[in-house]
């Protein structure tokens, strides 16, 4: 089935198995989904299935076995896609400020440095930074490195934003704080959404869409609509509604 | 909005000062390193003289620190020993930069390429049995006794610390943030210029801080070998015609210079990481 609106990025029929060094080991089999523009869809599964290894493919850090991703970038001009990526880590730059490591994606481009400058000013209001833009990322906490991780990740306007597991390292009040946090974020900049997590509720307080993976190799097992309302706040967690899927999503992963 | 703590590692915890009077000496002698290092040094040459005068030898075995420091005043009124330094001072840099360069970017291709590395590292490793006081006369006959056989003298010095060092601090650049490069399609120049070079900068700098002092040597084996200039030759000279007073001027003057240069990268290291570390220091 083919989604009416015209998919960001479709994912066709992929496969990916390790070289032999790595016991030729499966990690994901004819997986096939798309994602609508401005989608955000969270995957959960159980730890192996190929999750992380799904996000490096569609990043471009591996190469698939076969199969392929399609962005509708390549549409007018033979554009590459732009990938926003927020990893485990928050892979900072210990040599460059806060609002350096921001400007990097743009300092690629070739962007001018004013406009990068003002750009990241923009990001760095918006993850709630201000007064931090000088700083070595050694003096940041966890949670504010993936703050400054999901600005740099947003600031060259992605056209694919990629999340594994960004609030996996922090502590379980300080995640509820950063789930909240980007769901604010993410509505005040849409942007198609593809977000590994363990979380049941992180994933449907976030997402439009959650898919299932089975156990190693990876397939699509269930593609849950979230059909809460939006705009959202923290307090639907405690809806009936949300409850609901909730069990849905627990019963599915077994 | 959750309120966010500033954490700062450079702030040290600050224990209760333990008393005592020598708890309190220690404290003055940690607080106030320079007049140590001062103090220290006067020590030193109030030894030295009182050995002189003890053992009564002449001033060509081993001259007293008031007839050292007045064969300086000579030297530098007469302007010989300013000639001789800025000779090799000369000799110093120009071995430096040649040598730290070409370790640098054969370093940047051994690091990238490990075919290259693999053909290449015995040859390296070999060369760095052969002492370099070895074949230096060789470098003197072929290239002649000018600056130029002193450069490559220094230069052959300076390559090999520097260029494992180089191979180190490349190798050492984090594999996450070469994946984050590589998410953004970074191009392998940009790779190099907005990671690699920065991630390995601290290891650099140390190969550079270890070239600077053995690049001095480097300049003196060459002038030992043949040379009419230098503070080098200025040591053979003087001990030909048994001015000792002379090879000590000489010999401090090198000391200086090493130390310099060594300070020069120290300075240039606090100003390049000053991301890294909260004080230098030795």
């Amino acid at each position: 089935m083919i989604s009416p609106i015209s998919p960001a990025l479709q994912v066709r029929n992929l496969t990916m198995i390790f070289p032999a060094e790595r016991e030729g080991l499966v990690a994901l089999q004819d997986l096939s989904f798309s994602l609508a523009a401005q989608e955000f869809v969270c995957v959960l599964g159980p730890s192996g299935s190929g999750k992380t290894t799904l996000l490096r493919l569609l990043a471009g850090l591996l190469h698939p076995t076969s199969g392929e991703v399609v962005f509708s970038t390549n549409g007018n001009g033979q554009r590459a896609p732009r990938i926003g990526f927020v990893f485990q880590q928050a892979n900072m730059m210990p040599w460059r400020t806060v609002l350096e490591n921001i400007t990097l994606p743009l300092e690629l481009q070739g962007t001018p440095k004013e406009e990068a400058i003002q750009k990241a000013e923009e990001l760095v209001a918006l993850v709630g930074l201000q007064g931090f833009e000088h700083n070595w990322p050694r003096d940041l906490s966890g949670g504010m490195a993936q703050r400054v991780a999901l600005a740099r990740a947003l600031i060259h306007d992605p056209d694919l934003l990629l999340l594994d597991e960004p609030f996996g390292s922090l502590d379980a009040l300080t995640r509820d704080q950063m789930g909240a946090e980007l769901l604010r974020i993410w509505q005040a900049r849409r942007k198609t959404v593809l977000m590994v997590t363990h979380s049941i509720s992180e994933a449907l307080l976030l997402s439009d869409r959650v898919l299932v993976f089975t156990p190693r190799p990876g397939r699509v097992r269930l593609d849950l609509k979230v059909d809460l309302p939006r705009p959202r706040q923290e307090e639907i967690r405690y809806t009936s509604r949300f409850t609901e899927l909730s069990r849905r999503l627990r019963r599915s992963i077994g | 909005m959750q309120t966010i703590q500033r954490i700062n590692p450079c702030e040290e915890i600050k224990l209760a000062p333990p008393g005592g009077w020598r708890a309190r000496l220690l404290r003055f002698l940690n607080q106030n390193g320079r007049w140590v290092v001062l103090f220290s040094l006067l020590l030193a040459v109030a030894l030295w003289d009182t050995v002189a005068r003890l053992l009564n030898l002449p001033a060509f075995i081993l001259p007293r620190p008031l007839q050292v420091a007045e064969r300086l005043a000579r030297a530098l009124q007469d302007g010989s020993l300013i000639r001789h330094s800025a000779f090799t001072l000369l000799e110093v840099l120009l071995g430096l930069f040649a040598g730290s360069l070409t370790a640098t970017v054969l370093g940047y291709f051994l690091a990238r390429f490990h075919f290259l590395d693999r053909l290449l590292s015995p040859y390296l490793v070999a060369s760095q049995a052969i002492p370099v006081v070895a074949i230096a006369p060789l470098l003197v006959i072929w290239f002649g006794s000018g600056i130029f056989s002193k450069i490559l003298i220094c230069s052959l010095i300076v390559f090999f610390p520097v260029l494992v060092n180089t191979v180190v601090g490349l190798r050492a650049v984090p594999e996450n943030l070469r994946d984050l490069m590589r998410s953004l399609r970074a191009t392998p120049w940009q790779m190099l210029r907005y990671l690699e070079l920065p991630a390995a900068l601290p290891v650099l700098l140390g190969g550079l801080r270890i070239g600077a002092t053995l690049s001095v040597i480097g300049a003196v084996v060459g002038e030992f070998v043949g040379s009419d200039i230098g503070l080098g030759f200025l040591v053979n000279v003087a001990r030909g015609q048994y001015d000792t007073a002379l090879v000590f001027v000489a010999v401090f003057t090198l000391i200086a210079m090493a130390l310099s240069l060594y300070g020069l990268v120290i300075l240039l290291e606090k100003r390049l990481l000053a991301w890294q570390k909260c004080s230098g220091g030795f």
